[in-house]
């Protein structure tokens, strides 16, 4: 799991944030004024400043948030100067929009404000519907508007083309003014602002709602777009903004009953507001549902606290009313959502201020918390510790004071009165600084707040005597008396019952001692939207003396302690042991062994899917005998006893012949399908199911133990193997063997043994340095650790380290269908020979809402349906897809043939599992590919090319493979390369030569990789095969394949050294679902369709053959194991067949090889450049 | 980089060369040749030496035989022991193989327990296993196993089946992870200079400022004179498994790795080689 960080507010008004992996609390130095609020989401951190103004922080990512802002240039043919930018009257304009109905010259275009930055100028762009143009990027047409097309016609009258410039997000990482340039329509500012709503059903994924309350009690809201998201058009429902920006652009007022306090939104639908009534503890909303949104009734909780926040996965951030401590609600999970118990965040912060600055800092934002004279209560500080705070205090946050007209004494009136006016939200609406000058119409205010204190009891109640009797004589500057009057003239009620509101907790505050040194901090405020917390991980916030003891036992699967493995202790153990063995048995292995090998059986009950017809689970006895085999090699013999015709029978297997065991969970039975060689050609496993999940995966474990052991494996896999992953996720790692690629008679791949790794991915890439990375269903990046086993492989079948946690989330689909009638238009009345109302993708299975069930019981929900409207072909505004009948293609829009629709209804699932992987942070990726090697080359810096879930182009630096593991591996950070549209296929040949395949289709090669410029300079558009949309690439030593969205395999020829942009497209074969290219130039797919002798197969592993040196192309296909394959990566495998002599060849890696070490120290200078 | 589990197949899989003779004090039929055997470090004498004893029993009369025993230098060698913890304590830096002399008659009632058959062995290895599970859960994980679990584990350690015996015995290396370690560590120490036969006390692998403690630690403890200062020469080795381990090795950890299969950590303390 990533870090995320946890933002606070301690109540001098700075903003600290913790990182779930860190210890102590980091000041946000940046910040150079003092903070109300800060509300926090994953990507960035929105405040309320003492300024009233709105800052926003972005954190900086390695992808730039860019938008493209684009125009059309149109020209008409004329027969004078053929085509030219004389457009008829009745034209476009001459530069416009798409529609041509808006005008947009080139210098029209502004930067939405100081915080964006140009990319670059204005260029052509050349690239139309996936197909290269000629040069000049014009399409042509008979008329606007017209269709257009790349190539012009005799008819072609007009031509237009596109110009794009991109514009890129520059402030991030740092603290920025929001301006409001509505400032003369906000009457009052802010008062509390919170942010979420990235969930919102119906809303593009991504955005972000904000919503803020005025000081006169007013929502207002503002949708944020995601700012990550930026090159696509994007639809709001209920706003028009429309601006791909970080931050948003117009507020919006929204209607309330009441005067509303605070605010609080989740990632949902929901938004909570506190209207001023009176007390709130801490209560805990019970039975909040999207059903139920209100809830059913509250919940006390033990403890008084100032604030609370609702963080990520529902965890529970709360600031004490006591100690000022930020308490973190243990144990809060799924099914008990209201936790445990608190339990306090003790860190220390990064470093501790003088006493002296302190309590002059707290002067400061003691008054700067109460709104209203904000630059009085600065000066005042200012005067008073000059030197100390006038950097601090400076810029344009808080302007310059003007100094002279601070009357002194009325300062404590001042911050009496503003914090009133917080509260009741004085109804004449004139305290904002905004709009009333500091000086002048101050002071009718001074006997406003008094009268309003008599008036309204409740508000005095906030302060109890007791409290108010510490004040601190450093107040020197304020005049006690006046404040200690307003303060005891209360009722002295409790003042816990108002603690929740927040400027009230503040002032409270503001009277208690500066903190010391060694003090533990005072908090303010805290925001854990951006802090994601799992039940199961375990933070080091709570005690930093035990803090290690947590952090070993984070390796959940570990037998041990695990310190660090380079500890001297555990050396020299190791190293005594073998010297032991060596001196005790070495020369004595002619010994007979005092014990003699004999035969284990372990038995079992099983169902057992029988091989002939009627097909059908019957109940068998399940036995492994494992015995010792001649060589001292460990094998084994599996046996099944049946009952046909009552008669007892038995049929066995042969552990060495097991080629693989695949589990088959799902929610009605927990089954393993076993694979032999011969069973893989006849596409029909031996299938088994056992009572219990914990039986099957004891089985499982075993029989993998045991088929290892048969064949000699053990330990991690070799940086040669060959990794693939089904569509279940579950990850199988062979070992090649040298004749796997020997030519003409290769070890058919049926034969080959797979055995599972721990974790769950959709893609695996390799390369034969041991560079191993994934990518899961969420997107997630993973790197492999070196280790082995995980998941179900416990104790001896899984290595003691390198395990880690492992999360994934998916989306389960089910459809709604309806059929339209004269009567009551659409309804979920079908027609009787209909599908199912609610069904899945094929109509021929129901699938409502109740009875779906996760994929598996290692699946949990974390969501609930939604309609999703990311379906191929579009959606209407409900979610809808119209067609004339089931089965057929749909689309967005409702016509008048269209008879029948559908939705689709998402909801995600969640897999909590362990394997050898590391997570890499921050950035999703969608494709992933690694420099593939030649057998004993020694690259030191390893390519790695990836392509984000939104499509942009990265590069990982510093991915070295010096040694094992992850830590060489994992490299440093990523490189943006620049693109004009998103990709989602890249492929790095062994030579730098990277393809990529964009999300249109279309493929390009990069120009000039190589190891001393990793990220190459510029992108060549190559056509597609004609009529064909590409879907995925892959490049070997030389070769280049790709595969299109219709199933077809071409291969790229007249790719040279000197042209490796290549001449043509070759078709190869179809239905092929993705292609592994590898160091050898060897061609592995999946395939669909695959005909065994007893079933047919889709997702099937194959390997070409036929494939040599001047024959790239191979001429036929083997077939290996599947189906329900999803993706293979066979790049780590450079072992050559052991006859084959090719001189050449060896010539080629002893040339690139220099090539890529020996210029290393330009590396990392290079990347900045590009 | 070596994995912690290849230590516990290391220690498993740990053999000691011996060559048995039979004592001249025996009357034979005709000359016994020694024989040759090597023998599991983790398992019990007796355990292991059916093959001797049917050696020997070929060239003696049977009115002549009594209960087998074994000796070495004049020591009578306890089977209840391991069998690496006789050698370490009595035979470690001599020339291998190890030279075990084989006795038919003259029993030493005093020195040694009987073991007529191996349910004995067997019930005491069990009765070892659950004092070292009383130590280390209160006995909450052997108790939670099931009668044939525990046969697991006495097969495992008889038929020498690592993968059979540690499927069983990973379940008594388990702790929970915020405690740190076992309640106590199962542990005995062995020397050659008294006449108590080993020292086994309450002694946990944390402290209880949370430190992790250390073999130094346990040493300091219990025999202090086993640790020397850096400038006197070496007065005792301390022995596991025929190795000695730096004093800073955690406890907890030699006993998850290093323990004998009856899941104590047996150390010998053997004067330093004076050479």
């Amino acid at each position: 799991m990533p870090s995320s960080l946890l933002w606070a507010v301690d109540v001098y008004g700075r903003v600290y944030s913790l990182s779930t992996a860190g210890q102590q609390w980091e000041h946000c130095r940046d910040a150079h004024l003092e903070f109300k609020r800060v509300t926090a989401v994953q990507q960035c951190c929105w405040s309320i400043a003492c300024d009233h103004n709105i800052y926003l922080y972005v954190h900086a990512s390695e992808v730039p948030i860019r938008y493209q802002e684009e125009t059309y240039e149109n020209q008409r043919w004329n027969p004078v100067d053929g085509f030219s930018d004389r457009l008829l009257p009745s034209d476009r304009w001459q530069w416009s929009d798409i529609t041509g109905l808006k005008h947009q010259p080139l210098g029209d275009f502004q930067l939405p404000s100081e915080n964006w930055e140009w990319e670059a100028d204005w260029y052509i762009d050349e690239n139309f519907g996936g197909e290269p143009t000629e040069k000049g990027g014009w399409t042509y047409a008979i008329d606007f508007p017209a269709t257009y097309t790349k190539d012009k016609k005799w008819n072609s009258c007009v031509r237009r083309r596109r110009w794009i410039r991109y514009r890129r997000y520059k402030a991030q990482d740092t603290w920025v003014k929001i301006p409001s340039e509505q400032t003369e329509s906000l009457p009052d500012p802010f008062n509390d602002i919170t942010c979420g709503g990235w969930e919102i059903t119906e809303e593009p994924r991504g955005c972000l709602a904000l919503w803020a309350v005025s000081l006169q009690g007013k929502v207002r809201t503002q949708f944020v777009p995601d700012h990550f998201y930026c090159t696509f058009e994007q639809v709001w429902f209920r706003c028009d903004i429309n601006h791909h920006n970080p931050e948003g652009s117009v507020w919006e007022e929204v209607p309330v009953p009441g005067e509303v306090v605070q605010i609080s939104c989740g990632p949902g639908d929901l938004v909570w507001a506190v209207l001023w009534e009176g007390h709130l503890l801490v209560w805990f909303r019970r039975g909040v549902n999207s059903h139920n949104p209100c809830g059913s009734g509250w919940i006390g909780m033990v403890g008084e606290m100032v604030m609370i926040n609702v963080g990520l996965s529902d965890q529970v951030w709360a600031i004490g009313f006591e100690d000022r401590a930020v308490y973190f609600r243990q144990g809060v999970t799924a099914s008990e959502l209201s936790g445990k118990a608190w339990k306090v965040v003790s860190v220390p912060r990064d470093s501790e201020r003088s006493h002296s600055s302190a309590s002059a800092s707290s002067l400061q934002s003691a008054g700067c918390f109460f709104g209203g004279e904000v630059r009085l209560q600065s000066q005042a500080s200012m005067l008073s510790d000059a030197d100390a705070e006038t950097e601090r205090a400076g810029g344009e946050v808080v302007p310059t004071p003007e100094i002279g007209d601070a009357p002194k004494p009325r300062i404590p009136k001042v911050t009496s009165d503003s914090f009133i006016s917080e509260l009741v939200s004085d109804r004449e609406g004139q305290i904002s600084r905004r709009d009333v000058p500091p000086a002048g119409p101050s002071i009718p205010e001074e006997d406003h707040p008094e009268k309003e204190l008599e008036d309204r009891a409740s508000p005095a109640q906030v302060l109890s005597p007791s409290q108010s009797g510490g004040v601190d004589p450093q107040w020197s500057n304020v005049d006690l008396e006046e404040a200690q009057t307003h303060l005891t003239s209360g009722p002295g009620g409790d003042a816990a019952e108002t603690s929740s509101l927040s400027s009230v907790a503040t002032y409270n505050l503001a009277l208690e001692e500066p903190y010391g040194l060694d003090e533990p901090p005072k908090w303010a405020w805290v925001s854990g939207g951006g802090c994601l917390v799992e039940c199961h991980t375990q933070l080091n916030w709570f005690n930093s003396s035990t803090s290690t003891a947590l952090n070993s036992s984070m390796q959940a699967m570990s037998l041990s302690i695990t310190p660090a493995q380079t500890a001297a202790w555990r050396k020299q153990i190791f190293e005594q042991l073998s010297e032991r063995s060596k001196r005790e048995m070495e020369n004595f292995m002619h010994y007979e062994q005092a014990i003699e090998q004999s035969v284990w059986v372990k038995k079992g009950t099983m169902q057992w899917w029988r091989d002939w017809k009627p097909h059908k689970w019957v109940d068998v006895q399940f036995a492994l005998e494992q015995f010792s085999g001649v060589e001292g090699n460990k094998d084994g013999i599996l046996f099944i006893y049946y009952t046909f015709n009552d008669e007892k029978k038995y049929l066995h297997m042969f552990i060495n012949e097991v080629t693989i065991l695949v589990p088959v969970l799902n929610d009605s039975k927990h089954t393993f399908a076993i694979y032999t060689a011969e069973r893989t050609k006849q596409r029909w496993p031996m299938r088994l199911a056992a009572a219990t999940e914990l039986e099957m995966h004891d089985w499982l474990a075993l029989l993998s133990v045991s088929c290892c052991d048969s064949r000699g494996i053990q330990g991690p896999p070799s940086k040669q193997a060959i990794w693939s992953v089904t569509c279940k996720g579950d990850i199988f790692v062979s070992e090649p063997t040298k004749e796997l690629e020997a030519s003409p008679y290769p070890t058919p791949c049926a034969q080959m043994f797979w055995r599972q790794v721990g974790g769950h991915l959709r893609i695996i890439e390799s390369n034969s340095l041991g560079v191993v990375w994934g990518i899961g269903y969420d997107h997630t990046a993973w790197v492999h650790t070196g280790g082995y086993g995980g998941g179900f492989f416990q104790g001896l079948a899984s290595s003691t380290d390198n395990i880690y946690t492992q999360t994934d989330v998916k989306s389960v689909y089910i459809y709604e269908n309806q059929r339209w009638n004269p009567v009551t238009g659409y309804t979920n009345r079908g027609l009787p020979t209909d599908r199912y109302m609610w069904s899945n993708a094929s109509g021929l299975k129901e699938c409502t809402k109740n009875n779906t069930k996760p994929p598996s019981p290692n699946w949990t929900w974390v969501s609930d349906w939604t309609i999703d409207y990311a379906v191929p072909g579009g959606t209407d505004r409900e979610g809808w897809q119209y067609a004339a009948d089931f089965p057929a293609s749909y689309h967005g829009n409702k016509t008048l043939k269209d008879f029948v629709r559908r939705r689709r209804w998402a909801r995600k699932c969640k897999l909590t599992t362990t394997g050898p992987w590391q997570e890499v942070p921050p950035i999703p990726l969608s494709d992933i590919t690694i420099l593939p090697c030649g057998p004993k080359s020694t690259v030191e810096q390893v390519s790695l090319w990836a392509i984000s879930n939104k499509g942009d182009i990265l590069c990982r630096l510093g991915v070295t493979s010096l040694t094992p593991g992850s830590s060489s591996n994992y490299g440093s950070s990523w490189l943006h390369v620049g693109t004009d549209q998103p990709f989602k296929s890249i492929s790095i040949g062994a030579v730098h030569q990277v393809w990529a395949i964009a999300k249109d289709g279309s493929a390009f090669y990069r120009g000039s990789v190589s190891a001393q410029n990793p990220a190459g300079d510029c992108w060549y558009h190559i056509p597609s095969p004609t009529g064909q949309k590409l879907k995925q690439v892959s490049v070997g030593r030389t070769s280049v394949y790709t595969v299109d969205e219709n199933g077809n395999l071409w291969y790229r020829h007249g790719v040279t050294p000197s042209y490796p942009q290549g001449s043509s497209w070759e078709h190869i074969s179809n239905n092929v679902r993705k292609v592994s290219v590898g160091p050898l130039d060897q061609v592995w797919v999946i395939a669909d369709k695959v005909q065994g002798s007893h079933s047919l197969s889709c997702g099937t592993v194959c390997r070409r053959l036929g494939v040599l040196p001047m024959e790239p192309k191979g001429h036929s296909w083997d077939y290996g194991i599947g189906g329900g394959w999803d993706h293979i990566t066979v790049r780590g495998n450079a072992m050559e067949a052991p006859r084959i002599v090719m001189p050449s060849l060896t010539d080629n890696q002893t040339a690139t090889r220099p090539l890529q070490t020996s210029n290393q120290p330009e590396m990392n200078g290079n990347p900045v450049g590009c | 980089m070596a994995d912690d589990k290849d230590v516990l197949r290391d220690v498993w899989f740990g053999r000691i060369p011996a060559c048995f003779t039979l004592s001249p004090e025996e009357t034979t039929e005709r000359e016994a040749e020694p024989y040759y055997l090597l023998l599991p470090r983790v398992s019990y004498l007796t355990l292991v030496t059916d093959k001797v004893k049917k050696h020997f029993l070929r060239v003696m009369k049977t009115e002549d035989v009594e209960e087998m025993w074994f000796e070495y230098e004049g020591t009578p060698l306890k089977w209840h022991y391991p069998i690496g913890v006789l050698f370490d304590l009595h035979a470690s830096n001599t020339a291998l193989p190890w030279n075990v002399t084989v006795h038919f008659k003259n029993f030493p009632e005093r020195d040694l327990l009987h073991c007529s058959s191996n349910s004995v062995i067997e019930a005491h290895f069990m009765s070892c296993i659950k004092e070292a599970d009383a130590l280390k859960h209160k006995s909450q994980v052997i108790n939670d196993m099931q009668k044939k679990d525990h046969k697991q584990l006495w097969m495992g350690l008889q038929n020498d089946k690592f993968d059979q015996f540690w499927a069983m015995n990973r379940k008594l290396m388990e702790y929970p992870t915020e405690e740190g370690g076992f309640r106590y560590i199962p542990f005995r120490i062995y020397q050659t200079t008294s006449d108590r036969p080993f020292i086994q006390k309450l002694f946990r692998p944390v402290s209880p400022e949370g430190h992790t403690l250390t073999l130094g630690d346990l040493l300091k403890e219990l025999f202090p004179a086993a640790i020397c200062a850096e400038d006197e020469p070496k007065r005792f080795q301390v022995m596991i498994h025929g190795i000695e381990p730096l004093l800073e090795t955690p406890i907890q950890w030699l006993s998850e790795h290093l323990s004998h299969p009856d899941n104590f950590l047996h150390i010998s303390i053997i004067p330093a080689p004076s050479d």
